[in-house]
């Protein structure tokens, strides 16, 4: 039995903390937050393209570190530790997953190693409006050489370089890749639960783009580019998670109430040990699902529901009972709770809420018992 | 990551299936039990736990002195998911060998464990463990069963409860309260007690469920040398928190029917289109996942020569409540035919009714919910115990109801 990260995974877990502690700190967070003009940290994303781990699953051949996804689930947990302000998951997940799974060769020469360099930010560019995107009816048009149509929320949308967006061709769908320096594209910026991730409408009007994959396969290389980034994202609800109950944990001791520490009431004791439990569900299914990630497992559609639904679950009840738990102060500006009830909800409805990933589990489920 | 063993681990796993193979039936593979195999189940349990001992798979990380094997925890992980998987009755045997016999070793003098870790082990003696009474439950160290010194004897009187197998045993450990003028914690002994003697009584105990299979027991005026003291007079309390220290790692899968079994019946009724069942499903599915692969965690822990961490201590507080939800779903979904029991009429032979009336007793045991959370809040997250209003009170003063 070999189911944890390796003691190399652990300590890049670790570097990783240490750098991201140091650099991302709250007030990092804060200055997107408190700024409508800013849409992510520039200076953490040029250190965080500096240390290289961008490149992290990308192979050695494009300029990547070729290393696996298991370290790309390490890092994905520490960054939502932090709520690491910056285009990550875009670039890192969505962009560059996208690529290696659809892209020609050419495509990958392409994109790659630029993202290895940290010279592009990419975006993924689904939702049309309020529901889950329906590869069957979409709006968002490809003809094979440009692409019309608008996106709403697209999140990175407003800084990002490139866009994988996923638009009707003919009678199906297509992944499409758009260069956004083209013409005809126009980027607004929208308010959001979270401000400390940007968001753009984007609204393509015959702007110049290019197939990633074959003609109508949109829908299936969306479904299975989806259940690699959800690991990914799980992590990052994870890291989340057990920063809230950390939190909430260390309030819990220090302040008093009725001449002791609130944590020494059952009320607050049962609520975090929920939260833990809920925790470690999470973390279990999500170890998983890295390994199924990283092997291509037969498993995947069944593992990144699974992790997908249960740290989404986590991350919601320990960031929302973190606020509790704070009392009054965690329903201030100042203190931290808030951030991370933003941030759980973003990460819960990007990419599929909860209520897609619980029919795809339990459609991976029929599928397993019909064969 | 993987789920493979190490060459180790495999080797051990081969040796453990062969000698299994050899012994014993897969599960599955009989017919249902009828009342006369009950009966015969004491004695089936006896002569396996005799042939596990003679080749040395009884005890697994017991010392080789012991008669164990001398083996890793993984071992033991191994041997126990092995063993599950075959027709193995193992049940009156747990509680001692798992809890009372360590207990023994660790405490108890040179004669004592001459004369019963080998006996116990073989499988010759059957232990339990009297520690629950009814009015000290989840507050153990408030038990009023006492016992007064009278000569190199004490004198033993009260009554203990849910002491599973108290009617086949042949031995027990007893906590008793040994000084009521000082406070709970610190007026308690530990004895061996004879089971068999004059002046104990078991009595089963009529469960919620309907079933039998727990008792409640009287002593009366019964006599215990001092010699079968197990620690200092006033250290009970220090002993019987290393017998549940002893609690094995639990190696079973859940303890009634789960996802696949809920998701096969509402295939089969046609229900499983129903969107709330699905989410249902789903989530029951994730919380089952989550106890499997925390356990699998705790093995990688195990396998990689290291201490595991606390995460194994969600375990029942998940499956207890999983069982109880997913077996209410079950029933409600049967709507008014849901209410019967009789396992012939009944989808999946009733075992989601079943369920549905054991798994409240499933809560409570071996630790309530409530009480799992704040071992949880306490030990795992470091936050402060509850006020504890009788804590330096002598316990002759202590309110009780």
């Amino acid at each position: 039995m070999n189911f944890d990260f390796s003691e190399d995974q652990k300590f890049l877990a670790g570097e990783a903390r240490k750098f991201l502690e140091a650099e991302s700190a709250i007030p990092v967070v804060r200055e997107v937050l408190n700024d409508e003009s800013k849409a992510y940290s520039e200076g953490l994303w040029k250190k965080i393209a500096e240390m290289g781990w961008l490149g992290t699953a990308i192979p050695e051949e494009q300029g990547g570190l070729g290393l696996g996804m298991l370290e790309m689930c390490v890092l994905a947990e520490e960054m939502g530790r932090v709520l690491a302000p910056v285009p990550f998951s875009s670039t890192a997940y969505f962009l560059t997953e996208a690529v290696k799974l659809a892209g020609s060769d050419k495509q990958k020469n392409d994109i790659l190693p630029r993202i290895v360099a940290g010279e592009i930010i990419g975006c993924y560019a689904a939702s049309e409006g309020p529901g889950h995107p329906d590869p069957a009816h979409l709006s968002t048009e490809f003809d094979g050489k440009t692409l019309s149509g608008t996106k709403i929320p697209v999140t990175d949308g407003g800084i990002a370089t490139h866009a994988v967006v996923l638009a009707k061709e003919g009678k199906g769908a297509s992944l499409v890749l758009v260069d956004l320096s083209a013409g005809g594209v126009t980027r607004t910026p929208i308010s959001t639960l979270d401000p400390t991730r940007g968001h753009a409408e984007l609204t393509f009007t015959g702007t110049p783009a290019e197939r990633l994959g074959k003609k109508g396969d949109g829908a299936a290389l969306n479904d299975a580019l989806l259940d690699k980034v959800a690991v990914l994202l799980a992590f990052e609800q994870l890291g989340g998670a057990s920063k809230a109950l950390e939190m909430a944990k260390e309030y819990a001791l220090e302040r008093y109430a009725f001449g002791r520490p609130i944590g020494g009431n059952q009320a607050i004791k049962h609520k975090l040990a929920e939260m833990y439990v809920k925790n470690e569900v999470a973390r279990s299914n999500c170890f998983y699902g890295a390994w199924a990630l990283s092997t291509d497992a037969p498993e995947m559609p069944e593992a990144a529901a699974a992790a997908r639904v249960a740290a989404s679950e986590a991350f919601w009840f320990a960031s929302k009972e973190n606020i509790q738990t704070h009392g009054g102060m965690g329903f201030t500006w100042e203190v931290d709770c808030h951030l991370y009830y933003r941030r759980a909800k973003l990460l819960a409805v990007q990419a599929g809420g909860p209520k897609v990933w619980k029919e795809k589990l339990v459609r991976a489920l029929e599928q397993k018992n019909a064969a | 990551m993987d789920f493979n063993d190490t060459k180790e681990e495999a080797e051990f796993r081969a040796e453990a299936r062969a000698f299994l193979e050899k012994h014993l039936k897969p599960k599955g593979s009989g017919r249902m039990a009828s009342s006369r195999d009950r009966v015969n189940m004491l004695e089936k349990a006896k002569a396996w736990q005799k042939t596990k001992a003679e080749n040395k798979f009884a005890q697994i990380t017991w010392p080789k002195e012991w008669g164990g094997r001398g083996g890793t925890a993984m071992q033991n992980v191994i041997w126990g998911q092995e063993e599950s998987k075959f027709d193995a009755p193992t049940g009156p045997f747990a509680i001692g060998l798992g809890m009372c016999i360590p207990t023994v070793i660790a405490f108890g003098s040179d004669a004592h464990k001459q004369r019963y870790v080998e006996k116990a082990l073989k499988g010759e003696e059957i232990w339990c463990q009297l520690f629950s009474e009814p009015s000290a439950g989840s507050d153990v160290a408030g038990l009023k069963t006492r016992a007064v010194k009278d000569g190199d004897e004490w004198v033993i009187n009260g009554q203990k409860v849910w002491t599973s197998g108290a009617h086949y045993s042949d031995f027990g450990i007893l906590l008793v309260r040994t000084d009521p003028k000082v406070p709970k914690h610190k007026g308690l002994t530990m004895f061996i007690v004879n089971m068999k003697q004059k002046g104990v009584e078991a009595r089963p105990i009529h469960q919620a469920s309907g079933g039998r299979e727990f008792n409640e027991v009287y002593f009366t005026d019964v006599r215990i040398p001092d010699s079968d003291r197990l620690g200092e007079v006033g250290a009970g309390w220090k002993v019987a928190l290393v017998t549940l220290m002893n609690e094995r790692l639990a190696v079973g899968g859940s303890p009634g029917p789960d996802w696949a079994e809920i998701m096969d019946y509402a295939r089969q009724s046609g229900t499983l289109s129903d969107q709330a069942f699905r989410e249902k499903l789903a989530d029951w599915y994730v919380a089952a996942q989550g106890y499997k692969l925390t356990k699998f965690r705790t093995q990688t822990a195990l396998s990689r020569g290291q201490t595991p961490g606390p995460e194994n201590s969600i375990g029942k507080i998940i499956t207890a409540n999983h069982l109880q939800d997913i077996c209410n779903s079950a029933i409600e979904m049967q709507d008014h035919y849901g209410i019967i029991t009789e396992s012939e009429r009944m989808p999946a032979d009733a075992i989601f009714q079943q369920s549905f009336m054991w798994a409240p007793g499933l809560r409570i045991a071996g630790g309530t919910d409530e009480i799992l959370k704040n071992i949880i809040a306490e030990r795992v997250l470091g936050l402060p115990q509850d006020v504890r209003v009788d804590k330096d009170l002598p316990f002759d003063q202590m309110k009780s109801g």
